[in-house]
C-alpha cells in the first residue's frame, strides 16, 4: 500500500494574549490508502486541530508552526491558498460530528450532491444526478433515485449522515477527514456507520483519518491509531496492539477508565489528572469543614423518612412499605392541547410505565435517543406533568408537575444531577451561593458560619477543594462542574437522587472519576438513585437493576448481572451487540 | 486548556477589548466630560440661565466674544433673551440627559419585567403583552410621546404642569422605548428558562417570582446594558425633538432641543450660534453614546469578536 498521506513534525501554535499556546506538538502521522487511522483523546487533547490543519482549515489565529503535511507526496503547507483550495474538497473531504448542521437545510440533497460534483468533475447536469445516485446507493439509501430531491430535515440523523458521507465521496477523495462522526448518533446507528465508513475505505482505497473520544468507535473500525495527550502522542500503533496491550501509562489509565459491558468493577482506576491544577492554594478552609461533617449531616437526616400523615390514604395494594419510588402505569404526553375542532393531539413520550424502588437501590434507565428516559426523569422530579398513572413516594401518593405543591417534601427529597454541566449552574452566582440555595430554601442550616462550613465541607466530600465555594462557575472544567453540581443536589438532603446522563458531557477520565464519586457517595449514604443512560456499559457499571426503555414503551427489567449476562428481549440483545466494546477486540 | 484560559478572563474581557479600542476610550471620555460638566453645570455655568433677573435684553443675540462685537462675557454669545449660551447649553445638557437617564431607567425597569415575565410564563400573559408591544411597535415613537403629552397638557392644569413636565416627559418618552427592552429580555428568557439550572430551581418549588429576578435575570443581563445605552441616546434625541417642537420642556428651562428651536428662528438673521453650538452639543453626546453603545454590543457579542 502507498502512503498517502504523510504528516511530519506538525506543530500548530495558536497565539493568544496571555501567550503562545502550542495545540499540537510535532507530530508525525502516515496514512495509507484503504486504511483507517485513528485519532484518540480527550478534550484539548489537539485531535480536531490535527485534522483541521491537515485539510487547511486552521481557525484563526491558529497556524501551522513548523512540520510538513503531504498528500500523495505534494506538500500542502507550501501551497498557496488557491491551489490549496481545489485540493480540499477534491482530494480532502471532511465528515463532521452533526449531521444536523453539516448539510444545508434549505437546498434539497440532489441540489448539495449535483452542485459539489460538478464543481470539481466536468460532467453536465444529467450525468452528475445520475453519479449522485449511485454515491447514495452505495452509501445505503434506500430508493435513492426518488429520495434523491428530498430535503435533509426528510431524513433520520443516521441517513443524514449517509447524505454527508455521500457529500464527502462525491469528489473521490483520496482521504476522507471524520471528526466524531457517529458522536451524535444512537448506538445502533453509529454501527451501520462505522461500517460504512470501513467498507467505503476497503473498496475505494479511501485514506480515513477518524477523530473520536470513544475508544470503543477506536477499537472497532481503525486498523491504526494514535494516542493523543495535551498536543503530543502518548502512543501509536497498529489499533489491536495499542489497545490491547498498551505499553505508556497513560494508554492504559485511558483503556481502565472506559467502562466495560462484561464485568462489574467496584472502582475505576483514576488517570493522574491535573484537574486540580488551576486551583492554586488549598489550604484556603473553612474552620473545621470537612467532608466528615458533610456525611455526618446527610446521614442524620432527621427528615429523611417523616411521611406527612394526609396523603397516606391512597396507599397502592402492593407491599409499598419496601419501595421508596413506585410508579404505576406512568403517560406522559407532550402537547396535549385540544385543538379548534375538538380532536387531543401529541406526542406520547412515555406510555404505560410501571417499576418500583427499593431503598438504596440504583435503577438504571437504558434507551436510545427518544426512548422517554429524560421524560421520565422529568416526570418524577416535577418538571413535567403527567397524563396518566400515579406515583409513589415514601409510601404517600406523589403528585405530578401540575399537581405538586411548591412546599411539597418530595421537592427537597428528590434532587437531579443534569446531564450538561456547563448549563446546569447558574454562571452568575458564585459556588457558595448556589450550594447555600437550597440550605437557605429548605432552611436546613443557619445563615453564616453553620451553612458556610456545610458548603465548605460538602465540596470536600465531593472531592474539590474547598476554596472553590469562592469561585464562580465558569471557572471550573466540566467534570469540575459537574462535581459541584452533585454536590447542589446534595445540599437538599435529599433521599433520592436522578442522574440524568451525568457523564455524557464529560471525557472518559473524567467520567470515572464522577462515576466512582457516585458509587462512593451512593454506598456511604445509602442514596438511592435512578441513573439514567444511553450507555449501557456506564449502566453496567452503576446500577443494580436496570430498565431498557424504547420509544416510551417498557421493553425489559432485570438485575445487573441477568441483564447483561442473558438479556430476554431481542431489543436488549441488539442494544448490547452492537454497543461499541473493548471486549470485542481483545477477542479477535 | 485555551478554552480554560479564555473562561478564566472572562471578566477582564470587556476591559480588554476597552483598553484595546481607542474608538470606545474616545466615546468613554467624550461621554464622560460631557455629563460631569452637565451634572455640575451650577458650579461650572458662568451664569444662571433659569434666572429671569440676572438677564439684560441689551446683551440679545451678542455673537461670541472672539468675533467681532463679541463680549468677554458670553464666550459663545448669547440668545434672543440675552441668556449666556455657554451657560444655557450646560444646563440644558443637564435636563436632556436627567430627562434621557430618567426615561430609559422607566423603559427598561417597565420592559424587562414584562418581557421577562413573558418569557418565563408563556401563555396567555405573553400574547397580551407582546400583542401590546405590537401596538407600541407600529406607532412612532414621537407619536406616543406626543400622545401622553398632549394628553397630560388636557387633564393637568397650566401650571401644575410645568411642574410635572419632567414626569410627562419621561413617561411619554420610556413608553415608546419599552417594547425594545420587553422584547430582548423575552427572547434571552426564552433561552435561559430550559437551562438545566433554572430547572434545578423548579425541582426545589421555588417561587417563579424569585426564578425569574433572582436567578434569570443577571443572566439576561448583557443584551439589555446594550440596549441601555444605544436608547440613551435615543431618548435624549426624542427629548430634543419633542422640546424641538414646543411640546418638551418650557421655554424658561432650556434643554438642547429648546435651544436649538430658537436658534432656528435667528438662522437665517445671520445669528448662527445660537443653532449651532447647541445642535453640535447634541450631536457629539449621541454620538459619543451611540458609538459606546455599539462596543459594549460587539464587546459582548462573542460571534463577532
Amino acid at each position: 500500500m502507498d502512503k498517502l498521506l504523510s504528516v511530519n513534525n506538525l506543530s500548530v501554535m495558536i497565539p493568544t494574549r496571555f501567550g503562545d499556546f502550542l495545540a499540537v506538538d510535532s507530530i508525525n502521522l502516515d496514512v495509507k490508502e484503504g486504511q483507517i487511522h485513528g485519532l484518540v483523546g480527550e478534550s484539548g487533547a489537539g485531535k480536531s486541530t490535527i485534522g483541521a490543519a491537515i485539510i487547511g482549515l486552521l481557525e484563526t489565529p491558529a497556524f501551522v508552526s513548523s512540520g510538513t503535511i503531504k498528500l500523495l507526496g505534494q506538500s500542502l503547507t507550501e501551497l498557496d491558498n488557491q491551489t490549496l483550495e481545489g485540493l480540499r474538497g477534491r482530494r480532502i473531504s471532511m465528515i463532521f460530528q452533526d449531521p444536523q448542521t453539516s448539510l444545508n437545510p434549505l437546498l434539497s440533497i440532489s441540489d448539495q450532491l449535483v452542485e459539489t460534483i460538478r464543481q470539481h468533475r466536468s460532467m453536465s447536469r444529467d450525468e452528475a444526478r445520475k453519479a449522485a445516485i449511485e454515491l447514495l446507493e452505495e452509501t445505503g439509501i434506500n430508493n435513492a433515485a426518488q429520495r434523491i430531491d428530498d430535503y435533509p430535515h426528510q431524513f433520520s440523523g443516521g441517513m443524514r449522515q449517509r447524505v454527508v458521507i455521500a457529500l464527502a465521496l462525491c469528489t473521490e477523495p483520496a482521504l476522507i477527514i471524520a471528526d466524531e462522526p457517529t458522536t451524535a448518533l444512537d448506538v445502533s446507528v453509529q454501527k451501520q456507520i462505522l461500517k460504512l465508513i470501513r467498507d467505503l475505505a476497503k473498496q475505494r482505497g479511501v485514506g480515513v483519518i477518524l477523530i473520536t473520544h470513544d475508544i470503543g468507535v477506536i477499537a472497532e473500525i481503525t486498523d491504526e491509531v494514535t494516542v493523543l495527550r495535551y498536543g503530543r502522542v502518548v502512543e501509536h500503533g497498529k489499533t489491536p496492539k495499542v489497545l490491547g496491550s498498551p505499553d505508556e501509562t497513560y494508554t492504559q489509565q485511558l483503556m481502565a477508565a472506559v467502562p466495560r459491558l462484561d464485568k462489574r468493577l467496584d472502582r475505576f482506576v483514576n488517570i493522574a489528572s491535573d484537574d486540580h491544577r488551576i486551583d492554586g492554594n488549598t489550604a484556603w478552609q473553612v474552620k473545621g469543614a470537612n467532608d466528615q461533617h458533610a456525611s455526618q449531616w446527610l446521614l442524620n437526616n432527621p427528615t429523611s423518612q417523616s411521611v406527612p400523615a394526609a396523603d397516606q390514604t391512597e396507599l397502592s395494594t402492593s407491599d409499598s412499605s419496601t419501595s421508596v419510588l413506585q410508579v404505576q402505569n406512568l403517560s406522559v404526553t407532550y402537547d396535549a392541547k385540544r385543538s379548534w375542532f375538538g380532536k387531543k393531539t401529541g406526542f406520547q413520550a412515555l406510555n404505560d410505565i410501571s417499576f418500583d424502588i427499593k431503598p438504596g437501590e440504583v435503577l438504571g434507565v437504558v434507551g436510545e435517543s427518544g426512548s422517554g428516559k429524560s421524560t421520565l426523569a422529568k416526570a418524577i422530579a416535577g418538571l413535567v406533568p403527567v397524563s396518566q398513572g400515579a406515583m409513589w413516594f415514601n409510601g404517600t401518593n406523589l403528585p405530578d408537575a401540575a399537581q405538586r405543591a411548591r412546599t411539597h417534601p418530595a421537592r427537597r427529597q428528590i434532587q437531579m444531577v443534569f446531564q450538561d454541566p456547563y448549563s446546569s449552574l447558574n454562571n452568575r452566582r458564585t459556588v457558595e451561593a448556589i450550594l447555600t440555595e437550597s440550605l437557605r430554601f429548605y432552611g436546613l442550616a443557619d445563615k453564616g458560619a453553620p451553612s458556610r462550613k456545610l458548603v465548605a465541607s460538602m465540596l470536600e466530600l465531593v472531592e474539590m477543594p474547598q476554596r472553590a465555594m469562592l469561585k464562580y462557575p465558569h471557572q471550573f472544567s466540566g467534570g469540575q462542574r459537574q462535581r459541584i453540581a452533585i454536590a447542589r443536589a446534595l445540599m437538599a438532603r435529599p433521599d433520592f437522587l436522578i442522574c440524568d446522563e451525568p457523564t455524557s458531557a464529560l471525557d472518559v477520565s473524567i467520567q470515572a472519576q464522577i462515576l466512582n464519586l457516585l458509587k462512593e457517595l451512593q454506598k456511604n449514604l445509602g442514596l438511592t438513585i435512578v441513573f439514567i443512560s444511553h450507555n449501557l456499559a456506564v449502566v453496567r457499571q452503576m446500577a443494580d437493576t436496570v430498565m431498557v426503555l424504547r420509544n416510551g414503551e417498557h421493553v425489559e427489567s432485570g438485575l445487573n448481572e441477568d441483564f447483561f449476562t442473558n438479556p430476554a428481549a431481542d431489543y436488549s440483545q441488539q442494544l448490547l451487540r452492537e454497543s461499541p466494546s473493548l471486549e470485542l477486540l481483545l477477542t479477535d | 486548556m485555551l478554552s480554560r484560559l479564555k473562561r478564566a478572563s472572562v471578566e477582564n474581557e470587556l476591559l480588554y477589548l476597552f483598553l484595546h479600542s481607542r474608538v470606545a476610550q474616545l466615546a468613554a471620555l467624550i461621554s464622560v466630560l460631557m455629563m460631569g460638566a452637565a451634572a455640575l453645570a451650577a458650579f461650572v455655568a458662568p451664569s444662571n440661565p433659569y434666572d429671569l433677573a440676572s438677564f439684560d435684553l441689551l446683551d440679545s443675540l451678542l455673537p461670541p466674544s472672539y468675533m467681532d462685537g463679541g463680549d468677554a462675557r458670553f464666550l459663545i454669545g448669547t440668545d434672543d433673551q440675552g441668556r449666556d449660551l455657554l451657560s444655557a447649553i450646560l444646563y440644558g445638557t443637564r435636563l436632556s440627559l436627567t430627562v434621557g437617564l430618567l426615561s430609559v431607567a422607566f423603559a427598561s425597569i417597565l420592559g424587562v419585567t414584562l418581557g421577562l415575565m413573558a418569557g418565563y410564563l408563556g401563555g396567555r400573559f405573553d400574547t397580551i403583552v407582546m400583542r401590546i408591544a405590537d401596538v407600541q411597535l407600529s406607532l412612532p415613537a414621537i407619536l406616543t410621546a406626543l400622545l401622553i403629552d398632549g394628553i397630560a397638557r388636557g387633564i393637568l392644569p397650566q401650571q401644575r404642569h410645568d411642574d410635572l413636565m419632567l414626569v410627562v416627559l419621561t413617561v411619554a418618552i420610556g413608553l415608546s422605548l419599552w417594547v425594545n427592552f420587553a422584547r430582548t429580555a423575552r427572547a434571552s428568557t426564552f433561552v435561559e428558562k430550559n437551562k438545566e439550572y433554572v430547572q434545578a430551581t423548579q425541582i426545589m418549588g421555588m417561587h417563579p417570582l424569585r426564578i425569574m429576578f433572582v436567578q434569570i435575570l443577571p443572566n439576561i443581563l448583557g443584551p439589555i446594558m446594550v440596549i441601555l445605552t444605544v436608547d440613551l441616546a435615543v431618548a435624549i434625541l426624542l427629548e430634543a425633538t419633542l422640546s424641538f417642537l414646543g411640546v418638551g420642556v418650557p421655554p424658561n428651562q432650556p434643554s438642547l432641543g429648546t435651544l436649538i428651536r430658537i436658534g432656528t428662528e435667528y438662522l437665517f438673521s445671520g445669528e448662527w450660534w445660537i443653532v449651532i453650538f447647541p445642535s453640535l452639543t447634541l450631536v457629539v453626546l449621541i454620538v459619543a453614546v451611540n458609538v459606546l453603545g455599539d462596543f459594549l454590543r460587539d464587546a459582548l457579542n462573542p460571534k463577532l469578536r
